[in-house]
């Protein structure tokens, strides 16, 4: 598998300080938390990614991210990718978030588009959660 | 670790590096000054004295397996030898039957060959191996037809390392007067094979696995009793016919001088390797969640298969860098399908997408098993602090009444 450098470092970079690229989680029960799990084990990876939200105005921030994936090299360098992507947008601003834009920015191979996908949705499903909770 | 070669080369299983002999051997045929004549010259010393090399090569190869050397077919390698033993007799005595026999664990070079006879009116039946990944004479004899002309198992299995009892499905093919190949091309320099005990018709052999060069192989093919073939490639009638084209000669010596030394050196490889294998097994055995597919009863000490729960292969193989091995999640691959062989032995998706191979070989050393084990250490714990089924296991989350949200 010839990965680009890019998911290469974030790969490498995620694991080896986890706390620094938001690796963790938050307790799923508080009421400013939306959680998103998405994939199968079955498929070989599964995303589980959390938002720490904040009313502004009539929206809602997002303050902070935690996230941990199974999954291959790129499911992994695409989750912590999605999470630098999300931190300080509002919640219309991440659901305006396309698989293509991670996918674009680690140059993933055609063939792991799909880590890119489970990526996108993954923050819909963490979105829905939280608007649920509101 | 200043001395280490990195990344360190743990996938023996995969292909060996030629041993140096082997490679000096190899040198000797090939240019002016050397042995470079074609072996099927009869006219001149160059052509003869490569004739030469050939049947001592030959000769290396039976001497290894314990067999005549006009039994030994020389091939481009194992995946020719498959094609050529269950091709060639299957189409040579189909007028005597029409069904075989194999295993869901066999290397694709024999899974393809009885794919294409399917869709050539054969038909096949794909044994299921047990828990340990062997495939026992029981269930063989169970399946067993009227029109039954082959049986095709391997020997060793190329990614868990277990062993098939060869000598008793060899005695029961024989006793019901069907023929039995056996790839064997992750046997030479492992285990002691004997072809003039074993009731065999039909063996592949590999070099490249043997510390000998890619691009060559053999087939044994019986003379007592007598086991003919349709060849699959024509043009000169080399090898009695069984296999044309002009002889590899640097190749085939290469490979007889690799078969030469695995005599000699088996048992003094196999010490050295069983202690590594142990030493690796005791360095692992602390981490929590471990698999060993296969088991550790029924296997060649080469080879180790263990699947990492909670963990993604090819992310486990990316955060060992610096050690190369291969992983039974072909998510390497362009397929998401987790290996064909960890599947057939029943093992969850999710272990068997987190299967390791580690294969040890004759140049691995202690230092690399240690250095090898500290950094499985460190990646299994940093990429199970990431995996949300490490910490649903942690929380007693069982996983199978999740309710995934497939993509």
């Amino acid at each position: 598998m010839a990965y680009s450098k890019k998911v290469v470092d974030k790969f490498e970079n995620t694991i080896k300080e986890p706390e620094k690229f938001n690796v963790g989680r938050f307790d799923p029960k508080e009421l400013n938390v939306g959680t998103g799990m998405v994939g199968a084990p079955a498929c070989g990876d599964v995303m589980k990614l959390q938002i720490k939200c904040e009313p502004k105005g009539n929206t809602h921030v997002i303050k902070d991210v935690k996230f941990k994936t199974y999954g291959c090299g790129s499911a992994i360098a695409s989750s912590s990718e999605l999470v630098e992507m999300l931190i300080g947008k509002t919640l219309e601003e991440a659901k305006e978030i396309k698989n293509k834009d991670i996918a674009t920015a680690l140059e993933l191979p055609s063939i792991k588009i799909h880590c890119s996908v489970l990526a996108e949705d993954s923050i819909k499903k963490a979105i829905e959660d939280y608007e649920a909770k509101q | 670790m200043t001395n280490l070669n990195l990344p360190i080369y743990l996938d023996y299983a995969s292909t060996t590096p030629a041993d140096k002999r082997v490679a000096q051997k190899i040198y000797e045929h090939l240019t002016l000054e050397g042995n470079f004549g074609n072996p099927a010259s009869r006219s001149h010393a160059y052509g003869w004295t490569a004739e030469e090399s050939v049947e001592e090569a030959r000769a290396h190869v039976a001497n290894l397996v314990n067999c005549d050397p006009r039994e030994i077919v020389f091939t481009s390698g194992a995946t020719e030898s498959d094609n050529l033993a269950i091709k060639g007799v299957a189409n040579f005595y189909k007028s005597k039957g029409k069904h075989i026999i194999t295993s869901k664990i066999e290397h694709k070079a024999v899974l393809d060959p009885c794919r294409q006879l399917e869709r050539e009116g054969f038909t096949v039946t794909y044994l299921d191996p047990n828990e340990f990944g062997i495939i026992t004479p029981k269930q063989i004899e169970e399946a067993i037809q009227e029109d039954t002309v082959l049986i095709s198992i391997m020997h060793i299995n190329n990614e868990l390392g277990t062993v098939n009892d060869i000598q008793a499905i060899g005695s029961l093919a024989r006793s019901k007067g069907i023929f039995f190949h056996v790839d064997a091309a992750q046997s030479t320099g492992k285990v002691a094979i004997d072809l003039r005990e074993l009731e065999i018709d039909l063996m592949s052999f590999s070099a490249h696995k043997t510390y000998g060069p890619k691009g060559v192989g053999a087939l044994f093919v019986s003379r007592k009793p007598r086991v003919r073939l349709e060849a699959q490639i024509h043009g000169g009638g080399h090898e009695r016919g069984m296999r044309s084209g002009t002889l590899a000669t640097h190749q085939i010596v290469g490979m007889g001088e690799a078969f030469r030394l695995a005599k000699l050196e088996m048992e003094s490889d196999n010490k050295r390797i069983a202690m590594l294998h142990q030493r690796l097994l005791d360095g692992i055995q602390h981490i929590d969640e471990i698999y060993i597919n296969g088991g550790l009863d029924h296997k060649v000490p080469n080879i180790l298969n263990v699947s990492f729960a909670y963990i993604e292969g090819e992310s486990l193989m990316m955060a060992l860098k610096d050690i190369a091995v291969s992983s039974g999640s072909a998510c390497t691959s362009a397929s998401l399908e987790p290996s064909y062989v960890l599947r057939a032995l029943g093992r969850k998706d999710e272990l068997a997408h987190s299967s390791i191979r580690f294969s040890i070989g004759r140049f691995t050393t202690e230092e690399e098993v240690d250095y090898t084990v500290s950094i499985l250490d460190q990646a299994v714990s940093r990429l199970r602090e990431l995996s949300p089924l490490w910490e649903m296991y942690l929380d007693g989350v069982d996983l199978d009444s999740v309710e995934w949200q497939a993509t």
